[in-house]
């Protein structure tokens, strides 16, 4: 994919039914100083992210003609292309089936335009601006987790982690704003299996917030998304 | 080594008998050989002994007999006061079960409840809820209670016709040797005979007034020697069989399950008893099931050997009526279907028909692979049957039918003479020899075998006055005629009986025929039933044609209550049709329970559960034999699949009716939230995007385009209380919960609300040890959010904000306080209702539904909220919102060692 250099002049395809958040859209991101392409539907959805090759997806999740799920997963057979659902509150279920076909990130209906241009921002800052082959070092706050050595230190004392809670933190850290699902989690770290065991990531996740966290009832970094899971913010 | 596992599904089946048994009292038998040998003073002693050690007991009944050193044994115990049960206008005490189980119920824990009821074969006066005390003692056992009784030897169902046989008193109070053989500890009490004797002299052994001659006979030593053995040995074989059945259950060889079972083969008349008592007792020495077999030969059935048949299933044998001409070929088949080696069958020393083949040779010459024993019958019948209860077919009526059919028999002959007469010189006497014999024939064909016998021989006396010379005269002028006479009896006797049997067996044919062609036709109209009342209908016209019975059907509900279906016609009583539905038996006339009851009643057990049961009003005081039982049994199974049938087709609709509306509902929810929130998300973006164009705005006009989006935004919030409401109060928002520690709801709450909590200082005291909630997090997250944002709305800016949680052993209560001016005195509750408002003339936006939505939601996660005003120094300091949610039972397991990638 051709990545642009600057941080700015990306491509972006939103995908929505309703024109006057189109339209809202295409102002918010044409501040920006970003080319948008519009589509209406699933099928134009798909036809024009395959012409168009945008750098960022905005993707309505309710269609005429379909679910936006369906675009994710034709987008998702070729294309890593970062996408951001929008959708109504209380569709949960929805969100977490978007997020587990591969979407990036969501958004909760009505949404300002601050809102979406922070989200887009963080998307394409993720996407695009990371060191190829990885940083081994991941620092965030006061703390650094070494990820050659497997070691982690806050404040220059060594941590302590569980083998689950540095697979946790690695595993959300390395994809920073990023919505992971706790089903994600779960296959990542205790394999499939466990789909009804949420409780195990909500355990763990709350010891290893006490261990990396100033105040671990109000998060900084490893943020809960109520109901679907975590997101880490550097 | 693989054959000796054990089998999994035989220790399964090991494990529920014994939970059954584990929940059923214990029951304790003090045996005796006879009166007097202290089986009740040894019970008695053994009772102060469980109380000192703090078993709860209660003396049931205890009869001392007015002796001093049994009653002084009782004392100190307590005993339970007598119910009284009225009975021909006289009152009888009788033992109180009714308040023996709930002395058990009382005392339901550990050690557990004991009863002593002296004398378990006791008849209890009419009008009791068992006829049996035994019957008694069984249900208090399955209600969890111990029992401790005492019983003599004589009182042994099985050993009953023996010790008659010994001591010449047949003794009609009965004990199933079952109830003995179940019994968990057997105590013998015994006392050799010439202590006895002498402990009579002394008139230390209570006997009845009237009894004293028959007590003289009975108490001869040879008598007690006798009985004395027979309670060592009956009990040395109950030790015998503990071992065996030790020996099994220790056993690794696998025990074959087909066992060389027993078939008593039950002839007519009373005669099958002593063939089914000696089989009881060999089957329960050899420890084989067994069965007993009646073939029936007449269609009239015999109700004596049915009554004997009723005897072989109380003593446990598997029981059936055969129809058939030859028993001996019907029993060789069923023993071959059921697969029993060894047929038990009675002989007589003089038989009756002394030409006939013996059965027991018919059955050798059948099939020589069968075993086949011999029981001596007394010569004469016995006249046991005296109290046998009556069969359902008045024996009155059958002598009326019998007599008249010899008196038509007669007058046929009669008949045939005068018509015959003028014929007497143009036929040949021969002929006349033919007409006689088709005479028989027609009389068995229509009237049965013994007036087919009568007019054979009623035919030959006519025959030789009438027609052969000299006429009018006994006396024959030609010897050749006896030839012809001897002929004419034994083709007329053959003739008769031929014709006879055929005509039995016609008859027979077509009861049954009729019996299935009406259960199949009961079945055919049951399957077409939609309704219960049609169902009942159904059985009410089935019962009334095969038992001229009138029925009521009840059916029970989800709570185990019964209602009687309308159109019922049998009064019904609710207790004893309330009893036989928690028991699933049948009680009522008939069975082991409150026989005197007019009804009788039949559970219908369906494969899922009982689902009522049937009331049957029978004519007359006649009781149902086994085979009408058995198809009441088969007419009671089919309704029951048939209720159960109709309830799952109501149970499909119900639940059919209830996801249409539930989708209806939902798509009615989503497309108004939808076209509600589209337009306002539009709002808000492009109020907010209106900042973005180019050339700027002014202020004035980014102050209009930033109220815009504000109200918009607030218009939103609204609409998603509203639609969130109309959702919990339909029911239709599901709660997806999962075990979560609360610190990350709280933690995901106070970040939702930052905006409105800006500028406030936030306290959260969250103790360590909280354990995991069962929530749905985005629900409550929704109502911590709505607490917080309250709290914010309704307080000075700047005040403080804390939130705590306190777990106790059932509940995890959570905490919001402000420093506001607190709630208003008695709103306490109201600010919960819908569209309610602390104070109505507040400027503050809202409707009021944000605790509306909290109180639902937490209600719907089983817990509670209630607001309140926190006090210090006698001022209201601010208000306290307190969230109390069940802690249930969290998973243990966190996960840790199940992880993959380690």
């Amino acid at each position: 994919m051709n990545s642009p250099v600057s941080p700015a002049g990306y491509s972006i395809l939103v995908v929505e039914d309703e024109a006057a958040i189109r339209r809202f859209v295409r102002l918010a991101l044409g501040a920006e100083g970003h080319t948008v392409h519009e589509a209406d539907s699933v099928a134009r959805g798909l036809i024009e992210a395959g012409t168009r090759r945008p750098d960022l997806v905005v993707l309505d999740l309710g269609l005429p003609d379909g679910d936006g799920i369906e675009v994710i997963r034709g987008l998702r057979s070729w294309s890593t292309v970062p996408v951001i659902v929008l959708s109504a509150r209380s569709q949960e279920a929805d969100k977490i089936a978007a997020l587990d076909a591969g979407a990036d990130d969501y958004l909760v209906k009505p949404f300002g335009a601050g809102e979406l241009m922070a989200r887009v921002r963080a998307q394409l800052r993720r996407h695009y601006q990371q060191t190829p082959g990885g940083d081994p070092l991941i620092v965030f706050g006061d703390v650094r987790v070494d990820l050659a050595r497997r070691t982690a230190e806050r404040a220059g004392q060594p941590l302590h982690l569980t083998p689950i809670e540095y697979k946790l933190l690695t595993h959300l850290a390395s994809q920073p704003d990023r919505v992971i699902t706790h089903q994600q989690l779960l296959k990542t770290v205790w394999g499939p299996g466990h789909a009804d065991d949420t409780h195990y990531v909500r355990v763990h996740m709350a010891n290893l917030r006490k261990k990396v966290e100033d105040n671990p009832s109000m998060p900084r970094h490893l943020r809960t998304e109520a109901g679907i899971g975590y997101r880490f913010v550097l | 080594m693989s054959d000796a596992r054990p089998d999994p599904d035989r220790l399964l089946e090991q494990v529920q008998r014994d939970e059954v048994r584990a929940r059923r009292g214990r029951l304790k038998i003090f045996f005796g050989a006879n009166a007097g040998v202290g089986k009740t003073y040894a019970m008695l002693s053994a009772a102060q002994a469980a109380q000192a050690q703090g078993t709860p007991l209660v003396i049931g009944v205890v009869e001392t007999h007015g002796r001093g050193d049994t009653e002084a044994m009782a004392a100190g115990l307590v005993r339970l006061a007598p119910s009284q049960v009225a009975n021909n206008g006289r009152t009888l005490p009788e033992f109180d079960l009714e308040g023996a189980l709930q002395f058990g119920a009382v005392h339901s824990g550990e050690p557990r409840a004991l009863v002593l009821l002296d004398e378990l074969a006791h008849s209890n006066a009419a009008g009791s809820r068992h006829p049996k005390r035994w019957q008694d003692a069984e249900e208090l056992l399955a209600a969890g209670v111990d029992v401790w009784t005492t019983m003599n030897v004589q009182h042994l169902e099985s050993l009953n016709d023996v010790v008659s046989g010994i001591t010449g008193i047949r003794v009609w109070e009965t004990v199933p040797d079952r109830v003995f053989d179940e019994a968990d500890e057997v105590v013998v009490v015994d006392l050799p005979p010439d202590e006895l004797l002498a402990r009579l002299k002394a008139g230390k052994v209570y006997v009845p007034q009237q009894a004293e001659r028959a007590a003289v006979n009975f108490f001869r030593k040879g008598n007690l020697l006798a009985l004395r053995e027979l309670a060592l040995r009956r009990t040395a074989d109950r030790v015998d069989g503990e071992v065996r059945a030790y020996r099994r259950s220790v056993s690794v060889q696998p025990v074959w399950a087909n066992r060389e079972a027993l078939l008593a083969c039950i002839g007519p008349g009373s005669t099958g008893e002593k063939v089914v008592r000696t089989c009881a007792r060999m089957a329960a020495q050899l420890d084989v099931p067994w069965h007993a077999v009646h073939v029936e030969t007449s269609a009239m059935g015999d109700p004596q050997a049915l009554g004997v048949l009723k005897l072989a299933g109380e003593l446990g044998a598997n029981t059936a009526t055969l129809s058939a001409p030859e028993p001996a070929a019907a029993l060789v088949r069923y023993a071959r279907e059921h697969n029993l080696v060894r047929l038990v069958l009675g002989r007589r020393a003089h038989p009756r028909r002394p030409w006939r083949r013996a059965l027991a040779d018919q059955l050798v010459r059948c099939a020589d692979d069968l075993d086949v024993l011999q029981v001596a019958l007394p010569a004469r019948p016995g006249t046991a049957a005296s109290e046998r209860p009556r069969v359902l077919q008045d024996p009155d009526a059958d002598e009326a039918r019998s007599w008249r059919g010899y008196a038509a028999a007669a007058a046929a002959c009669a008949v045939l003479v005068l018509v015959a007469t003028p014929l007497a010189g143009v036929l040949e006497l021969s002929n006349i020899v033919m007409l006689f014999l088709l005479l028989v024939v027609g009389v068995g064909l229509r009237l049965g075998r013994g007036p087919a016998v009568l007019a054979a021989f009623l035919g030959v006396v006519l025959f030789d006055l009438f027609f052969v010379s000299p006429r009018f005269s006994l006396a024959v002028s030609d010897v050749q005629y006896l030839v012809t006479f001897a002929v004419m009896l034994v083709v007329a006797l053959v003739v008769g009986q031929l014709t006879a049997g055929l005509k039995v067996q016609a008859a027979a044919a077509m009861q049954r025929e009729r019996r299935v062609r009406s259960l199949y036709d009961m079945s055919r109209d049951l399957s077409a039933a939609l309704l219960p009342e049609q169902v009942g209908e159904i059985a009410a016209r089935f019962l009334r044609a095969e038992f001229s019975a009138r029925s009521t059907l009840l059916l029970a509900d989800d709570a185990n209550h019964l209602e009687a279906l309308a159109g019922g016609e049998a009064p019904v009583d609710l207790g004893v049709a309330q009893w036989s539905f928690d028991r699933a038996e049948s009680a009522g006339r008939g069975t082991g329970t409150l026989p005197a009851s007019p009804c009788l009643v039949v559970p219908l057990k369906a494969p899922m559960r009982v689902r009522g049961v049937l009331v049957l009003e029978l004519p007359g005081s006649a009781q149902l034999g086994p085979e009408p039982m058995r198809l009441l049994d088969t007419c009671a199974s089919l309704l029951a699949i048939s209720l159960e049938r109709i309830h799952y087709i109501e149970v499909a609709r119900t639940s059919t009716v209830q996801i249409e509306s539930e989708r209806l509902r939902n798509s009615l929810l989503s497309a108004i939230s939808h076209d509600l929130r589209t337009p306002l998300a539009s709002l808000v973006g492009l109020s907010d995007a209106l900042g973005l164009t180019e050339p700027p705005l002014s202020t004035a006009q980014r102050e209009v385009a930033d109220a815009i989006r504000d109200s918009a935004l607030r218009m939103s919030a609204q609409v998603n209380n509203l639609l969130d409401m109309a959702r919990l109060e339909a029911g239709a928002a599901p709660l997806h919960r999962d075990w979560q520690p609360l610190e990350e709801v709280v933690g995901s709450a106070l970040a939702a609300s930052s905006e409105a909590l800006a500028g406030r200082s936030l306290h959260v005291n969250l103790p360590d040890d909280l354990p995991l909630l069962h929530l749905d997090a985005v629900l409550f997250e929704r109502v911590l959010v709505n607490l917080l944002e309250n709290a914010a709305k309704y307080t000075p800016s700047g005040s403080a904000i804390t939130l705590g949680a306190e777990a106790t052993t059932r509940e995890v209560s959570l905490w919001v306080d402000d420093e506001g001016p607190g709630l208003p005195e008695g709103a306490q509750e109201r600010i919960f209702e819908k569209f309610e408002r602390g104070s109505r003339e507040s400027s503050l936006p809202g409707v009021g539904l944000g605790l509306a939505i909290c109180r639902a939601i937490v209600q719907a996660h089983g817990g509670r909220i209630q607001g309140s005003n926190r006090r210090a120094h006698g001022s209201i300091a601010g208000a306290r919102f307190t969230i109390v949610l069940p802690r249930g039972e969290p998973p243990q397991d966190d996960g840790t060692g199940k992880s993959t990638t380690l």
